[in-house]
């Protein structure tokens, strides 16, 4: 499996392990479902750089690249293109 | 006030909050601890903070978190202290090592800087004595997380002059703080009676009254309190509640201050609170 294609299954299990009963599409606002705290967007911040290999700039930091699993897998397509 | 180059001494939960807010502010923050490990740490903390409240409060203009950590710069030695017209210290409750580390910042520091303590509850006119300069010597008791606590208590010392509180307060406006100002007991108002609140509701889980999540519940669903005092406690670092309610019962000579046998306990087995993740909860991540 490409680095790419790892992205979608790597991110939703990450969010899994911390939201278990969590249930939510690709291109859902998990955010917004209510459950997971927006202190989390850090954690996924740095779980992206580390399982990636690269780092998240200043004017990437921005909630929308990280609200859902098609968000995050954009910005890792954009970032290792 | 322009911006100042300010020392922080100690770089722990409170030395890292104050080193983030004071170059948020546009100062130069000389920041200082025993080991590059541990600058090295709170630097990362300090990133991470200010990343994270760059995604939370997304300003056109505002600066770069790149930008706001330039102007910290880390240190072993308290040499580059010279440079300091405000030092702000923040070390472990412990009257020992804060006498060492106010005497090394006595010798650095030039005539007419403003020396602040950010302590728990040690006398700020002790702390004072320990200085050729007590009248340029205060209180400034932060609140945790500092970045988002807009009021300090402010202590005045025995020997404090007026201009030395009024270049604290323009201090703390740049940093959008306010402060209330009191005189110098040990444990000022804050802590004289949270630590004991806190010891009581330790007490109350160590009798086996109720549970830390019963006592907390009480203390936010009756009282309004945002915060219960045991994940205050966690909050805070349950080492430095009982190094706070051992000051206090060292300088009162007052029973009420005996720290409760459980806190001892918990400290002894390495339970911290949220700094590494257990205490009254436990807050482990997986990753």
């Amino acid at each position: 499996m490409s680095l790419l294609e790892e992205v979608k299954p790597r991110t939703r299990e990450f969010i899994k392990r911390h939201f278990r009963h969590l249930d939510f599409a690709d291109d859902e606002d998990i955010f917004a479902l209510g459950f997971v705290n927006s202190l989390f967007a850090l954690q996924l911040v740095m779980f992206v750089e580390k399982s990636f290999q690269f780092t998240v700039d200043d004017e990437d930091l921005r909630m929308e690249n990280f609200q859902s699993i098609n968000a995050v897998a954009e910005l890792v397509k954009r970032k290792t293109a | 006030m322009g911006s100042k180059v300010v020392g922080v001494v100690g770089a722990g939960v409170m030395g890292e909050g104050l080193a983030q807010s004071l170059a948020q502010a546009g100062h130069r923050v000389i920041l200082i601890d025993l080991s590059q490990e541990i600058l090295d740490r709170a630097l990362t903390n300090i990133r991470n903070s200010l990343r994270l409240s760059r995604m939370l409060n997304p300003q056109e203009g505002a600066e770069s978190p790149s930008e706001v950590l330039k102007r910290i710069t880390r240190s072993t030695e308290y040499g580059p202290l010279s440079d300091a017209q405000f030092v702000i210290e923040n070390v472990t409750e412990k009257w020992e090592t804060k006498h060492s580390v106010w005497c090394k910042i006595d010798a650095c520091v030039r005539d007419d800087s403003v020396l602040a303590a950010n302590t728990s509850a040690i006398s700020i006119t002790r702390i004072a004595s320990t200085t050729a300069r007590p009248s340029r010597v205060l209180g400034m008791h932060f609140m945790n997380p500092v970045p988002l606590k807009p009021m300090v208590e402010v202590i005045r010392a025995y020997h404090t002059t007026e201009e030395t509180i009024a270049t604290a307060k323009a201090l703390l406006a740049t940093m959008n703080k306010e402060c209330i100002v009191v005189q110098d007991m040990p444990g000022f108002v804050s802590n004289r009676v949270l630590m004991l609140t806190v010891n009581e509701a330790i007490f109350l889980l160590q009798d086996g009254v109720a549970s830390a999540e019963q006592v907390d519940a009480i203390f936010r669903s009756c009282f309004g309190h945002k915060m219960g005092p045991l994940e205050t406690a966690d909050l805070i670092g349950l080492d430095t509640i009982l190094y706070s309610i051992e000051v206090l019962y060292e300088s009162y000579n007052d029973s009420k201050y005996r720290p409760c046998p459980l806190l001892k306990k918990m400290v002894d087995a390495g339970l911290y609170g949220r700094k590494n993740a257990r205490g009254f909860y436990n807050y482990t991540v997986e990753s």
